[in-house]
């Protein structure tokens, strides 16, 4: 029996050695981070509007009865990439038109609409989260995060970072392939 | 025509490995003198070998061959020479090659000035060493060959990546690889006393200067990557538990216990098997980080390029040397165990509880850097874990670590009077209570656990002050001649533990007492923060050797509750851009004092609609440079202690050492 406690080191380090096998085999990318909503109904969830703009709020039956792809874009003001995308999404918005909804995630109102005011604002409705209540519905890792909403309100889509360079790219096909399924 | 002969180098190397890993072995099975010896000509040839390798791929950096892939693929011509030559190493290929060759420098090493080692001993040890030799010589050769040619050569070379372009980063691979594969050379030496199935007092010793070097250059290594972290990526952060820097922690908390316990196997000839396993984790945990950095398993902000067949070749590597040698392990070890009793209050006992608080630091550092791993293969769940769970878990392990640690040197061998050594202690403890009541008092709103640790190291300086001033005693006629005649091992340990107490000092300062300001700047912006005041006087364009800066400038006057007050010192951070490597990097102005810095940062103006504006992060770090004094005393605290007289003088008997007189370690 004594003798048994001189193997348990050889057997952690060939438990830990298979994982480690586990986790070499295959496509697997470690940096992909994957959602389980997708092609799922949106989730259910209402958040009232960002105080101190004019802003609408944002819910489930908003994006549920659009009647167009709509884009949602979790950001805070105190998240740095969200900085870095903005002026992308405010081109989407403006520049191809596009339908773009903000949720302010675990935000003060008042930062968030100061960071509004100073960046300017895309979306045409945004829902004030300040809990991340409905960031736990979204099942957000964390800020910034972008999802493609189906016009029939069908999570098509979830971009996890910024919409930069190849998450732009990213982004975009998976748009362009929404569009064209329409 | 020289990069040719440098991977014919490569080649002979892993000939030389070959021949050193079987002659001397069955030489010393078979007692054959010739062959055991042909041992140190070997580890000789083939340190030879790799530097002439290792020289080569350097001449083609330092010349800008662009006909070697790797040099074009890591180089360009204007970059500065300081870093064309540290881009020998900043590379995957490159690297390997410095990893073999430290490997095969240390087997130089125990070869040339091992000569009180038996002959034997020393054999099985270079054979063992050849081993891991073999191994990382062959996927070198066959996998990734730093001497590879292209052609068309291109005009000029890709860069290194810009981020790396710094004199810290440009030494720390370098220190920090003669940590981790300095602790080759114990675990070859561990491997070879199973072989030989016999571990006493003189092997401890044999062992103890290679593991005090391994661990003083691991301590350096770590220290100036955190340094680097610290003012290069301008987050004025130091340590984040990226699992890269876990994969360097580890060896260096395994690395620690054991170099204690291989005191208590030296001086009570106890602790055998332990001291052998943690001999071989340090080292399977060395080559865990290797594995790490350069498969792709985990994702980290530090990976070399990632590639799942080199991975599996190194755990292929893993699976032979830390499976065989535990298995090795788990069949001699049970054969070891005797030796000396103790006491449960003793110097052996203070010893046990800080190699199983070290050992379970270890495991937990372990277990949340592998976490993700985990889940992600038995739920298919995707999480990272990071600072929260680190300093729940660590922390909780240490502070008690660190009140024994004060009380350690102070008990006496097989048995301690621990009521006695407490009540020499008192005095200490009445200061340390009042401190922490002052600093509460001075840091209101401040978290208690803070208080409470810095309380915690301010015990641990004050009582191994208070250890060497009972040794010592520096008042009393003859203190100079106690002083010299003192072992420079305790000198080295009394350096190294109040290091210690220092670096958490810092650790705690810079991280509970840290404060922030980021703000968008124009020309004119001003800030307020930790009694300075600064003013965003506006950015020039200056153009480097191979980049070009957006210097900010920022006034710093001092700022007496609102009063604005002399001036301080201008700051000016650097946003780079390097247009080659198509990166940019944030160099971030500090005002450096021993209370703490004040810290600048820039990036690039926020948005398209912000133009003109920067954003600018201003932090106060209070103590942050305790940090960095403790780590050099920790590393001058080894090197103490690796001056030793009894290390360089050798014990040639291999008799039990006399155990009486012996000084408090």
């Amino acid at each position: 029996m004594k003798r048994l406690v001189f193997f348990l080191p050889l057997a952690i380090a060939a438990i830990i050695g298979g994982f480690a096998i586990w986790g070499l085999s295959g496509d697997r990318d470690p940096s992909r981070i994957p959602s389980v909503l997708i092609s799922q109904p949106v989730p259910a969830f209402d958040l009232p509007p960002v105080a101190g703009i004019d802003t609408p709020g944002l819910s489930q039956a908003d994006l549920k009865g659009a009647g167009e792809i709509v884009l949602v874009n979790a950001f805070a003001s105190w998240c740095g990439p969200c900085r870095a995308e903005h002026p992308i999404l405010t081109r989407m918005a403006e520049g191809q038109g596009i339908k773009v909804v903000g949720l302010n995630y675990k935000d003060k109102p008042a930062d968030a609409a100061a960071w509004l005011d100073e960046l300017g604002n895309p979306y045409v409705r945004i829902g004030s989260d300040e809990t991340g209540r409905a960031g736990i519905e979204w099942g957000l890792s964390g800020v910034p995060e972008t999802f493609i909403v189906g016009a029939d309100g069908t999570i098509l889509y979830r971009e996890a970072g910024p919409v930069v360079g190849d998450g732009l790219k990213r982004l975009q096909r998976a748009l362009d392939a929404a569009k064209s399924a329409e | 025509m020289i990069p040719e002969l440098g991977q014919f180098a490569l080649a002979l190397a892993l000939l030389t490995a070959v021949a050193q890993g079987v002659v001397p072995i069955l030489g010393a099975a078979r007692g054959n003198v010739v062959w055991m010896r042909s041992a140190q000509t070997t580890s000789v040839l083939q340190a030879v070998l790799l530097i002439f390798a290792f020289g080569a791929l350097m001449r083609s950096y330092m010349i800008s061959d662009f006909t070697v892939l790797n040099v074009v693929q890591n180089s360009h011509s204007l970059k500065p020479m300081i870093y064309k030559i540290a881009g020998t190493w900043g590379n995957h290929e490159g690297s390997l090659l410095l990893w073999v060759l430290i490997l095969a420098l240390f087997g130089a090493g125990v070869a040339l000035f091992g000569a009180n080692i038996p002959l034997a001993l020393r054999a099985r040890t270079l054979s063992v060493q050849a081993w891991i030799s073999i191994g990382f010589l062959s996927f070198m050769i066959f996998t990734s060959n730093p001497f590879e040619r292209i052609f068309p050569a291109p005009p000029d070379g890709r860069d290194l990546n810009p981020l790396l372009q710094d004199i810290g980063l440009a030494i720390h691979p370098p220190l920090l690889y003669v940590g981790y594969v300095g602790f080759s050379i114990v675990f070859s030496f561990a491997v070879a006393a199973l072989i030989e199935g016999r571990v006493d007092p003189a092997w401890a010793r044999w062992v103890r200067p290679w593991t005090l070097a391994a661990w003083v250059s691991l301590t350096g290594g770590i220290a100036l990557g955190s340094w680097w972290a610290y003012y290069e990526l301008g987050w004025g952060g130091w340590w984040f538990w990226d699992p890269v820097e876990n994969v360097s922690f580890m060896p260096w908390l395994l690395g620690t216990a054991l170099l204690h316990s291989a005191i208590v196997t030296e001086k009570r000839d106890t602790f055998k098997s332990w001291t052998i396993l943690l001999a071989i984790l340090t080292f399977s945990l060395s080559l865990l980080g290797t594995f790490i950095v350069r498969s792709g398993l985990l994702t980290s902000v530090h990976a070399f390029a990632v590639d799942p067949e080199r991975g599996l070749y190194i755990l292929g590597l893993l699976g032979i040397s830390i499976g065989g040698s535990l298995a090795l392990y788990a069949w001699r070890a049970p054969a070891l165990e005797g030796g000396g009793l103790f006491a449960p209050v003793s110097r052996e006992a203070g010893l046990l509880i800080n190699n199983l608080l070290l050992a379970t630091a270890t495991a937990t550092v372990l277990f949340g850097t592998l976490y993700p791993l985990f889940l992600e293969a038995v739920t298919g769940e995707k999480i990272s874990v990071g600072p929260p769970f680190f300093n729940a878990s660590f922390i909780p392990i240490t502070l008690p670590l660190i009140i024994a640690m004060a009380v350690g040197p102070f008990l006496s061998w097989k048995r301690a009077d621990l009521p006695g050594v407490l009540s020499r202690l008192k005095w200490v403890f009445a200061l340390v209570v009042l401190a922490s009541l002052v600093i509460w008092y001075v840091q209101t709103g401040g978290p208690v656990l803070a208080v409470l640790s810095m309380g915690i190291a301010l015990w641990l300086l004050l009582a191994t002050v208070q250890e060497w001033g009972r040794r010592i005693k520096p008042f009393a006629p003859g203190a100079m001649r106690r002083l010299r005649t003192q072992p420079r091992s305790s000198h080295g340990m009394t350096v190294a533990h109040i290091g210690l107490a220092i670096l958490m000092m810092g650790a705690i300062g810079s991280s509970a007492w840290k404060q922030e300001a980021v703000v968008f700047a124009e020309p004119g912006t001003e800030v307020r923060l930790a009694g300075f005041h600064l003013t965003f006087e506006g950015v020039e364009r200056v153009r480097g050797p191979n980049y070009l800066a957006q210097v900010g400038t920022l006034t710093v006057r001092e700022d007496n509750d609102g009063q604005i007050g002399e001036f301080v010192t201008t700051l000016q951070p650097e946003r780079r851009v390097y247009p080659i490597a198509g990166s940019s990097t944030t160099e971030s102005a500090i005002r450096q004092t021993l209370a703490g810095d004040l810290y600048v940062s820039m990036t690039e103006p926020a948005a398209a609609g912000a133009s003109g504006k920067w954003t600018v992060r201003v932090l106060y770090e209070p103590l942050v440079n305790f940090l960095w004094i403790g780590s050099v005393m920790l590393v001058i605290g080894g090197l103490l202690s690796l001056s030793d007289r009894r290390l360089r003088v050798g014990a040639p008997k291999r008799a039990r050492v006399p155990l009486a007189a012996t000084p408090a370690e």
